[in-house]
């Protein structure tokens, strides 16, 4: 953090006999400009994203809104302590790690074989068209998604049911049942996610050298052979690159859909923690308790999130910001 | 690889069976949307039945006449043009602008004001202190607190910034040359040249923006002030509950679920109508700004 008030001695070769004051000011004089352009960001940032921060202190207090942030008193780790005492938490805490573990599992392989299929599809027209229609959900709001879901697992009204009972299966109100709620959750983020995910890989794909192919076909190779032969392991670095990444992020549950889906019904296998904080803090008004959960939420995203850098800079040597 | 040849007949059986894989993933994704069409289409009668599946049955147009109908639809629609807008051109403002200057290199602390803006990315307060924050800022139940409140985000920032960062410094030589100062260059010769890069970032925003519901429903409190996605979510999701609006709707041609369909169907229109642009630019976007500071 020191470079941001002295320059460093490496730039200057030659001794600089003016003092680093008068050379502060020279250089503010020649690029104010600059400063001026950062400055809406820099105090944006402070405004929204730091004072949070500074607020987090509230999960160590006993927050009254009367009193505001820094005026309430400390309480050491009490919430933490009541935090993992209540069944709820724990359950959040364990729904929250099933949840993005099945997600990953059986979502992180399909935007892959999407991409490796989609490199396979000779019709150029069919191929774009497919494309289109795939990535397309991505661009649709989570309330849109889940008001499709609602609608077509509904007892008496869905599509869902209304084929079951071809096979004469009685109704199944879905969304009430704590069984169905991951199954349909996971499928539909992934639904919704894989085509949009697969662009990485089919742009690393298309980075394939060609002339791996064409020796690869003097040598007799069919499709199958070149795709698990060439096209995989070419892709190899962005496959687990985008697997490092989506374990740094794991905890990132996409808790707004949980919250149109899910009720009271289903909260046994639907809580997550941000769900847990929504309604402790927002709906219930625990802001001191809620904000603890959030805290311990954030802190090891973050160790998530930057194990998950370290371990891909040893690996490709860039760093993923 | 697309161009080559299919020697072996095995080749020809993987290209098809792949050929038609696609085909029902393709078809998978795109069925619920029409499904949702059809029965925003079809009476409240064959709706609740569960008889529609593919094409509207006794296709009629009374959804639509009930929600156009609906005050509510139209002020939320409103403002979720307000908000999509307002929140789009007030991104720009201060994107456009930051991300230049934190791609200058004679810039003092470059490292510390790119790492302040890294570490939001990794390390986020969470909902509560940043709800709070809100209410201490008096910005909660107002326009202008939504627009501002999500202004700034770290990945569009370094998108912007490894694009500009990217124009070789010899463009703005001959501006430099006649005297044009940051602002000049700015606006004459990177903004020119950052089109794209832009363009890819406006609609992120406009996307974001016209989707978001999470912060909406929890900020806004002054119905009138509800974007249409926080007034779906209460039609979808709360009405379905709702045994005295069903009971009302018994005898109605409408029903529940051709409502929600012809909210989700008016909801969806607007992106499918600036998908093409989307699509021109996301591709690239998130090549742009993914994998690198």
């Amino acid at each position: 953090m020191s470079d941001a008030v002295t320059p460093k001695p490496a730039v200057t070769p030659y001794v600089n006999k003016r003092p680093v004051s008068q050379r502060i000011v020279d250089h503010l004089k020649r690029e104010w400009q600059i400063y001026l352009m950062l400055a809406p960001t820099v105090i944006w940032l402070l405004l929204f994203l730091y004072k949070p921060m500074y607020g987090l202190q509230i999960a160590f207090k006993d927050y009254s809104i009367f009193r505001g942030v820094a005026a309430s008193p400390w309480i050491g780790f009490e919430h933490f302590e009541t935090l993992f005492a209540s069944e709820q938490f724990l359950r959040a805490l364990k729904n929250t790690i099933y949840i993005s573990m099945m997600s990953l599992i059986i979502g992180f392989p399909v935007p892959i074989l999407l991409a490796l299929m989609f490199n396979e599809i000779l019709n150029q027209t069919f191929k774009k068209t497919a494309q289109t229609i795939v990535y397309l959900p991505h661009f649709i709001s989570s309330v849109i998604i889940a008001g499709i879901v609602i609608t077509a697992f509904s007892p008496s009204a869905g599509i869902v049911n209304t084929i079951l009972s071809w096979l004469d299966v009685d109704p199944i109100y879905f969304l009430t049942k704590p069984e169905w709620f991951r199954p349909i959750f996971i499928g539909t983020t992934i639904w919704q996610e894989a085509g949009f995910q697969s662009i990485v890989f089919i742009a690393a794909i298309s980075g394939v050298s060609p002339t791996l192919y064409e020796s690869a076909v003097v040598d007799g190779a069919s499709r199958w052979q070149m795709m698990w032969k060439i096209t995989v392991p070419s892709i190899m670095p962005t496959i687990i690159i985008m697997l490092i990444i989506r374990i740094g992020n794991m905890l990132e549950v996409s808790f707004e859909m949980i919250i149109l889906l899910y009720q009271p019904a289903t909260y046994e296998t639907a809580d997550v923690v941000n769900t847990f904080i929504y309604r402790q803090g927002l709906q219930s008004g625990q802001y001191d308790f809620a904000a603890a959960a959030g805290l311990f939420n954030a802190v090891i995203a973050f160790v998530l999130v930057m194990t998950a850098n370290s371990i891909s800079k040893r690996y490709s040597r860039t760093s993923l910001w | 690889m697309a161009n080559m040849k299919l020697y072996s007949r095995n080749d020809r059986i993987f290209v098809i069976v792949n050929m038609v894989l696609i085909g029902i993933f393709t078809i998978s994704t795109l069925y619920p949307f029409i499904y949702i069409a059809s029965l925003s289409f079809s009476s409240g009668f064959e709706a609740r039945a569960g008889n529609v599946i593919l094409t509207p049955i006794e296709t009629t147009l009374e959804a639509y006449k009930y929600i156009l109908s609906e005050r509510m639809f139209w002020v939320s629609y409103g403002n979720t043009f307000i908000y999509t807008i307002g929140g789009t051109i007030m991104s720009l403002l201060f994107l456009i602008p930051g991300a230049y200057a934190l791609s200058r290199p004679q810039i003092y602390g470059r490292r510390f004001w790119n790492l302040l803006v890294a570490f939001t990315m990794w390390f986020n307060a969470g909902l509560i202190p940043f709800f709070l924050n809100m209410r201490d800022l008096g910005l909660l139940d107002s326009y202008f607190g939504i627009i501002i409140g999500f202004a700034v985000n770290g990945f569009n920032l370094i998108l912007l910034r490894n694009f500009f960062e990217g124009v070789p410094s010899s463009f703005e030589e001959a501006a430099r040359m006649d005297g044009a100062n940051d602002f000049q260059v700015l606006v004459k010769v990177y903004m020119p040249l950052a089109k794209p890069a832009i363009a890819t970032v406006a609609l992120f925003c406009i996307v974001s923006r016209w989707n978001g519901f999470f912060w909406a429903m929890v900020l806004l409190q002054d119905e009138d002030k509800i974007p249409l996605q926080v007034f779906l979510r209460h039609t979808i999701v709360t009405l379905s509950d709702d045994q005295q609006f069903t009971a009302t709707l018994v005898n109605a041609s409408y029903s529940v679920e051709t409502v929600s369909a012809a909210i989700i169907v008016c909801s969806i229109v607007p992106v499918l109508i600036i998908y093409p642009f989307i699509q021109k630019y996301f591709e690239k976007g998130i090549l742009l700004g993914g994998v690198k500071e």
